[in-house]
């Protein structure tokens, strides 16, 4: 019942604007209002993005200037050094801790995409006994929350002897269950044919899966891979509990010491912003990378 | 004599299909045994402390179900913050969350394709700030001075005379506190549920409207909510979860790990108190098994509702 589905450009008018109703014909009134609407929102829900960017950069005169400013009027790297200068003065420089969260994070990525991936090639392409079973638990393990266990896990970590070691920020990661189970929906697509194919020709189960349905199935290992690196890169849990050694913590600890009791603290404040943007423009900036991936895994997402 | 041959006979038929599956179990085995070590062990753990009397220190004693019956009887502080709060918490953020998540992704679908991924960024941009940047921004908005965000905003206004101690009166905590977590909501539940969307084959939208849909909340009922039921689950799942393992946001509002007169203490909240500031690990782990059962409840739940019945 949408007249315009079958308008007719009238022929006389200019190709500029023939052009424009091509585009904007299947747009009707709904779209548009949407379009305002979310428009507006998205603005409102960005607004503490552009504070946490804007605040990184402020000067001291500008941080507690009042009325309080959005904008930063001279945007300044004083905060930045002032971060680099503060953990100077203390037993771990803040390189530490960066290096600390760099490399634990990357193994703990890499290893979430291999752990995964490989559980996730059996549960979707192979037939074993227990295979239904073992996969069903990783569905109920979705539900699994760690934090609600953190005593047990302390004490099955304290009792592996890894405490304050590097191990302690990656093998409790690579336990993913959301990981295991987006990497297994996204695997079932692939089809079996081409499977059957390579194992006629002679491929093994590992040149299977490393050459035909890891290349084929890198959206899904993007995605895994990027809620790796949000879970990795963020966490402070591991470094409260399970590290008692200054220069074993990761950076979100470091940060989260800054921002404790920032209220009553002045100078403390710009660093804690500049702090808490290192933190979060590494997310931003993968996601935005990967963007298409994700929702091209997250498409076969459903449980059934 | 015959029928041990035969049990004999299976057993070896057994383990020679076990051995020839034996590279699965490979590519299952670093997984599983991750799960079993850091998932599986911890909640079997967590419910055999849950009978004990531990403080970390001396040889746990059993006290059979007395962690249980002092979580239901005489834990007034569960009882009167926790409870309650963790209830007002979940219920709101949860559904309400779920159903924003929903509705934008929804949205979003509804516009043209090229300008889908600026709002979709823009939407699932705050679940990623969420941890140590968040503090960074809601403690500065919501300060107690007029040189707080929104006090300065209210006072140029005229809404209230004096700065309003937002983060220190249990009055406003909680609403604060459910306001951050909405904000920050649409994560990969969102992403999911807008990336089931476009899976929708566009013939079926044509066919109902053949049969007589004629307004877009009959397609959204009849049309796309069946076609994308199985993600809907899982990003209902994945908010039961985020919901109900909150905790550390009060905290970090508050500045502190009890929140003002407990107006923000959540179940975690109570379990953090007793797990690592008065070590009583036997009664903290009956708590978190306690909150596992509700996790577990909330998900069947969640499965009843959503879950796509035979071969549709």
């Amino acid at each position: 019942m949408e007249p315009n589905l079958v308008h007719i450009p009238k022929p006389k008018t200019g190709l500029r604007i023939r052009l424009l109703r091509i585009r904007w014909k299947k747009i009707d009134l709904f779209q548009v209002l949407a379009m305002i609407g979310l428009t507006l929102l998205a603005l409102f829900m960005l607004l503490p993005i552009v504070f946490i960017i804007n605040h990184a950069f402020k000067p001291i005169s500008e941080l507690f200037l009042y009325p309080p400013r959005f904008w930063s009027n001279q945007p300044t790297l004083f905060n930045f050094q002032q971060l680099i200068l503060k953990s100077q003065t203390t037993v771990i420089p803040f390189s530490r801790y960066l290096f600390n969260s760099v490399l634990t994070t990357l193994v703990t990525v890499a290893g979430v995409i291999f752990v995964s991936s490989l559980a996730a090639y059996a549960f979707a392409k192979q037939r074993f006994i227990g295979r239904e079973l073992f996969f069903s638990f990783t569905i109920i393990a979705l539900m699994f929350a760690p934090e609600t266990v953190a005593i047990p896990r302390y004490l099955v970590i304290a009792n592996l002897g890894i405490m304050d070691t590097y191990l302690v920020h990656v093998l409790p990661l690579l336990a993913a269950p959301v990981g295991v189970f987006l990497m297994k929906q996204f695997m079932d697509q692939i089809p079996n044919e081409l499977i059957e194919a390579a194992k006629i020709d002679g491929a093994k189960e590992w040149v299977v899966f490393f050459r035909i349905a890891l290349p084929i199935c890198m959206p899904a290992v993007a995605t895994i891979g990027i809620l790796a690196f949000q879970g990795s890169w963020a966490q402070t849990e591991t470094s409260v509990l399970f590290t008692s050694t200054e220069s074993m913590k990761t950076l979100p600890y470091y940060t989260m010491t800054l921002t404790n009791g920032l209220a009553n603290n002045v100078v403390g404040q710009g660093v804690a912003a500049a702090a808490g943007l290192i933190m979060f423009a590494p997310n931003l900036v993968v996601f935005l990378l990967f963007q298409r991936r994700v929702l091209n895994t997250m498409a076969h997402s459903g449980i059934k | 004599m015959n029928s041990t041959v035969s049990i004999k006979q299976r057993w070896q038929a057994f383990t020679t299909t076990l051995w020839k599956q034996r590279v699965s179990y490979l590519f299952i085995a670093p997984f599983l045994i991750c799960f079993t070590v850091f998932i599986v062990i911890p909640i079997v753990l967590a419910n055999a402390l849950a009978f004990f009397s531990f403080d970390a220190i001396s040889r746990p004693t059993f006290i059979g179900w007395d962690n249980f019956l002092t979580i239901l009887a005489r834990d007034r502080i569960f009882l009167q913050n926790a409870i309650p709060n963790t209830f007002k918490f979940a219920i709101i953020v949860g559904p309400l969350g779920y159903a924003l998540s929903f509705i934008l992704a929804w949205l979003i679908h509804q516009l043209p394709k090229r300008i889908r991924d600026i709002f979709t960024i823009a939407i699932y941009t705050p679940s990623l700030s969420a941890g140590v940047a968040m503090s960074v921004v809601w403690l500065v908005i919501f300060n107690g001075d007029r040189v707080g965000y929104l006090n300065n905003f209210l006072l140029s206004i005229g809404m209230v005379r004096d700065p309003q101690l937002w983060l220190q009166d249990p009055q406003y905590f909680m609403n604060i506190m459910i306001i951050v977590s909405l904000w920050a909501s649409m994560g990969v539940g969102f992403l999911a549920m807008l990336a089931g969307l476009q899976t929708v084959n566009t013939e079926l939208y044509e066919a109902g409207a053949i049969d007589g849909i004629s307004n877009r909340l009959q397609e959204i009922y009849y049309i796309t909510i069946p076609a994308i039921k199985p993600q809907m689950l899982f990003g209902a799942i994945m908010s039961v979860v985020g919901t109900l393992k909150a905790g550390s946001i009060g905290a970090m509002l508050a500045g502190s790990p009890i929140t003002p007169q407990y107006s923000g203490h959540l179940i975690t909240n109570h379990i953090d108190d007793y797990a690592f500031i008065r070590y009583e690990l036997g009664y903290a782990s009956a708590l978190s098994v306690v909150l596992l059962l509700l996790v577990y409840g909330s998900s069947r739940l969640s499965f009843r509702l959503f879950a796509t019945k035979g071969d549709e």
